[in-house]
């Protein structure tokens, strides 16, 4: 199941398509500050976090994760839409809180 | 790949949203070059946190990065205010960021350690009130 299917099977708004439908989500992870994400997440992780300003497109790039996917209803604004179109990068986003989100993932996924 | 590759980026010290366009263009440079993912990981990685660290602390500098069939060598140099305990530097969790950069999810004492982490070997040379230079390479096999 590609990252775009899985945001329609939990009803995850798309907010950049990027290359969600050529990648899958191998693993989650949860966390804000950015350069322990960068240590820490891995490869293909779909990274849940509230951290919406334009460095989260860079961290997703650099430490290749499948997607970023915004929790708790946060937004990103046109500068951060536009780099991660740019680098295609998948952004997805929902009101519900890191933690219910990761649970979705995993039950749909089993990944754990 | 027969020949070394080498690639020159001066890093801006006033532009956050910049950071990370030097190792984003290492990273496209390197899957040309049929480079390895796991070694461009690393590699992307290493450089991002080097240039936060230059943007953070150091006003800029000037990043050179030279491929070869065996490695990847990385040369990042600034003219800041330098780092007066290396050591203490390196610790996880040691920072010396300002609040507003932690706002940005940056400064969690981690830049450094992570550096040191995804390479194979990592030199600093720094003279407080004069700059830093970091060396680094990642192995390719």
């Amino acid at each position: 199941m590609n990252v775009l299917e899985v945001a329609k099977e939990l009803s995850l708004s798309v907010v950049v398509p990027g290359e969600g439908a050529a990648r899958e989500i191998k693993g989650i992870y949860c966390c804000d500050l950015l350069s322990i994400v960068m240590g820490r997440a891995k490869a293909d992780d779909a990274w849940i976090t509230v951290m919406s300003n334009i460095n989260a497109v860079a961290v997703a790039v650099l430490a290749d994760v499948s997607c970023i996917i915004l929790s708790e209803g946060m937004e990103f604004d046109e500068a951060c839409k536009e780099r991660a179109e740019m680098e295609g990068v998948c952004v997805l986003s929902s009101d519900l809180p890191t933690f219910e989100l990761s649970r979705k993932i995993d039950l749909l996924l089993n990944l754990s | 790949m027969n020949n070394t590759v080498k690639l020159h980026y001066i890093v801006d010290g006033e532009d956050f949203t910049r950071a990370g366009e030097a190792s984003a263009d290492v990273k496209k440079n390197l899957r040309k070059l049929g480079v390895p993912p796991d070694v461009i990981r690393k590699v992307a990685i290493a450089l991002y946190e080097g240039e936060i660290n230059m943007v953070i602390h150091a006003n800029g500098g000037v990043i050179d990065v030279e491929v070869s069939p065996e490695c990847i060598s990385m040369a990042l140099k600034d003219q800041g205010k330098g780092i007066e305990d290396v050591e203490k530097a390196m610790q996880e969790g040691y920072s010396t960021a300002p609040d507003e950069v932690r706002s940005l999810g940056f400064g969690a004492g981690m830049g450094l350690p992570n550096m040191k982490k995804y390479t194979d070997s990592m030199k600093i040379e720094s003279t407080v009130g004069v700059g830093t230079n970091v060396y680094m390479t990642v192995s390719i096999s």
